[in-house]
């Protein structure tokens, strides 16, 4: 694999860019591998990294059944913080968010992390109280984050409208080292490294089912014909229940339709993050200058990847009243994912029933920020068999009543 | 944006007019039961990317509970059926299974 550099940019400009060379291979699937991870998406992509990175274990496979980065991954609205209540919760999403400062020089890719701040607005006594706890909270984990007046909320985002009058402006929990960083290549630099670590990128392929005997893993049936494995991770969002019931058991898991939109490009109007929990949007621009903007998850199991359209009216509503500029923009486009919900709100990285196969799933609305955090913490579970990143996600949580408690702190969809 | 018919009211209303509730038919395990059973019940769902017995409220409307039948796959709606039932109608059961030769049926 050649490297990315500002030299290579040069060379190719004068030889008409004839010598780029592919990103990844596409190849035919072997007939067995020490891991298969099903699913390549973000989650998916780095823990074959970090299995190869960290571990030495480059006999990989990752099968995808649509394209690389298809999924949640090429779907998501980018917003990185770790600002979560609960410590396991600031040690994961901090290791993720620490790991994105590196990723692009890590990766020899150009992730377009842009750590611009992220500000979630307290729009009544009781979100004030609750973001004020987090972070006294975070100081306590180590995670940057304060707690900012109401003036200083308006210098960082002067088109915001601070007085209300149904919701105004008290404050925020900010993190400076927040932000976002471009999805797609997040997942095309992970699957870059691993293509060249010598794993096994196998798209449009999906997997039909999952080979078990005596409690463990065999290996999966695909539409490219059967492949073996010793050990298997599913990391598929959406999909985990319908891979969880390949292999014989139930998860703690619900599918449920998100939506984001962006509105056409404009000059540069706001340069941070904004999340205004309450009621229920968030706003950020992107590069291109689009406003993109998301909201709540729709309530009822769904598979389609279509979300309903009150959510839509609701937020765009709800950011027309907190952004006033913004009411005679035109949204360009909207589309949803289907997003993988836990009832605490939390992710799970588990061993399963079955021996050989881990389960890195329940990211729900929230986990692009996590994959690098997640790759890490998944590959030294399916190394080692146990991560502490990964120990308090665990399915046994749920019958222990072990919970991780994010939903009062997230609030909204992100 | 999905339609169901209310079989408490008669009426046909949409989604903003109702309260989702999550999987239908869920047998309750209460103090007594084993740590599984609890769990099962409290937390492990079929969440199936097809036919899904599911539980609705008619929120704004008559306030009663029932019960949809529905495609999570294509969000085509089956029918909808009385709350006060412990599993489908077995004529609800015939038209899926009609429309879904390959379904493996209830359960
Ligand atoms: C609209 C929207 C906005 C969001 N906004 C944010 C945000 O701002 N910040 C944030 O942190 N998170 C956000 N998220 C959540 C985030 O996108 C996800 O948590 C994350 O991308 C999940 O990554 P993943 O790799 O687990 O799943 P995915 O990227 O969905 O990858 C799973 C892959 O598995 C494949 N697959 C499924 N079944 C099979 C099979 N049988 N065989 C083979 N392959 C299979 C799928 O095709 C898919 O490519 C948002 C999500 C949505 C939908
Ligand atoms: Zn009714």
């Amino acid at each position: 694999m050649r490297r990315y550099s500002i030299f290579a940019v040069a060379r190719e400009a004068l030889r008409y860019h004839s010598g780029w060379e592919k990103a990844w291979a596409s190849p035919e699937p072997k007939k067995r591998y020490d891991v298969i991870i099903v699913g390549a998406g973000g989650h998916g992509l780095a823990t074959a990294y970090y299995l190869g990175k960290v571990h030495g274990i480059t006999n990989v496979a990752i099968i995808e059944k649509g394209w690389l980065g298809g999924g949640n991954t090429g779907r998501n609205t980018t917003i990185i913080r770790s600002n979560y209540l609960q410590d396991p919760s600031a040690a994961i999403y901090e290791k993720a968010r620490s790991l994105y400062e590196e990723l692009s020089a890590d990766l020899n890719y150009n992730v377009m992390f842009s750590p611009r701040g992220l500000l979630m607005l307290a729009q009544s006594e009781h979100e004030m109280r609750g973001y004020k706890r987090t972070v006294y909270a975070n100081n306590l984990q180590g995670v940057e984050t304060r707690w900012i007046e109401r003036d200083e909320v308006k210098s960082l985002v002067p088109i915001l409208n601070i007085d209300g009058p149904r919701y105004p402006v008290l404050g925020a929990l900010y993190q400076e080292r927040g932000g976002t960083a471009r999805h797609d290549a997040v997942a095309w630099g992970y699957a870059r490294k691993c293509s060249a670590m010598g794993m096994d990128i196998i798209q449009n392929c999906e997997v039909t089912g999952v080979r078990t005997a005596r409690g463990k893993v065999v290996g999966v049936n695909t539409t490219k014909g059967e492949i073996d494995c010793n050990k298997l991770a599913m990391v598929v969002a959406g999909h985990s229940s319908v891979l969880a019931e390949m292999a014989g058991f139930r998860l703690p898991i619900e599918s449920a339709a998100l939506q984001a939109w962006v509105s056409e490009p404009i000059k540069p109007t706001i340069d941070v993050v904004v999340m205004a929990n309450l009621v229920h949007g968030y706003m950020s621009q992107s590069d291109k200058g689009e406003l993109v903007i998301g909201g709540g998850t729709d309530g009822f199991n769904n598979y389609t990847q279509r979300g309903s359209w009150h959510h839509v009216e609701q937020t765009t509503r709800a950011l027309v009243e907190t952004f006033p500029v913004i009411s005679r923009l035109k949204m360009l486009r909207q589309w949803g994912g289907i997003v993988d919900m836990t009832g605490d709100r939390s992710p799970i990285l588990s061993k399963t029933p079955v021996e050989g196969i881990y389960v890195n799933c329940g990211w729900g609305t929230g986990g692009f920020k996590a994959i690098p955090g997640s790759g890490y913490a998944m590959a030294e579970l399916v190394a080692k068999e146990y991560s502490p990143l990964a120990a308090d996600f665990s399915l046994k949580r749920f019958k222990e009543g072990q919970f991780i408690d994010e939903s009062v702190a997230a609030g909204v969809a992100h | 944006m999905l339609t169901l018919t209310c079989p408490c009211c008669g009426v046909t209303v949409e989604e903003t007019e109702l309260a989702p509730g999550g999987e239908a038919h869920l047998k309750r395990f209460g103090p007594g039961s084993s740590d599984e059973e609890f769990e099962t019940y409290m937390f492990a769902r079929k969440n199936p990317k097809g036919v899904h017995f599911e539980r609705w409220r008619h929120a704004y409307g008559c306030g009663k509970w029932f019960l949809t039948a529905r495609c999570t796959a294509t969000l085509e709606v089956f029918g909808s059926y009385p709350a006060q039932t412990t599993e489908p109608p077995a004529e609800l059961i015939a038209k899926i299974k009609e429309k879904r030769p390959g379904w493996e049926g209830y359960k």
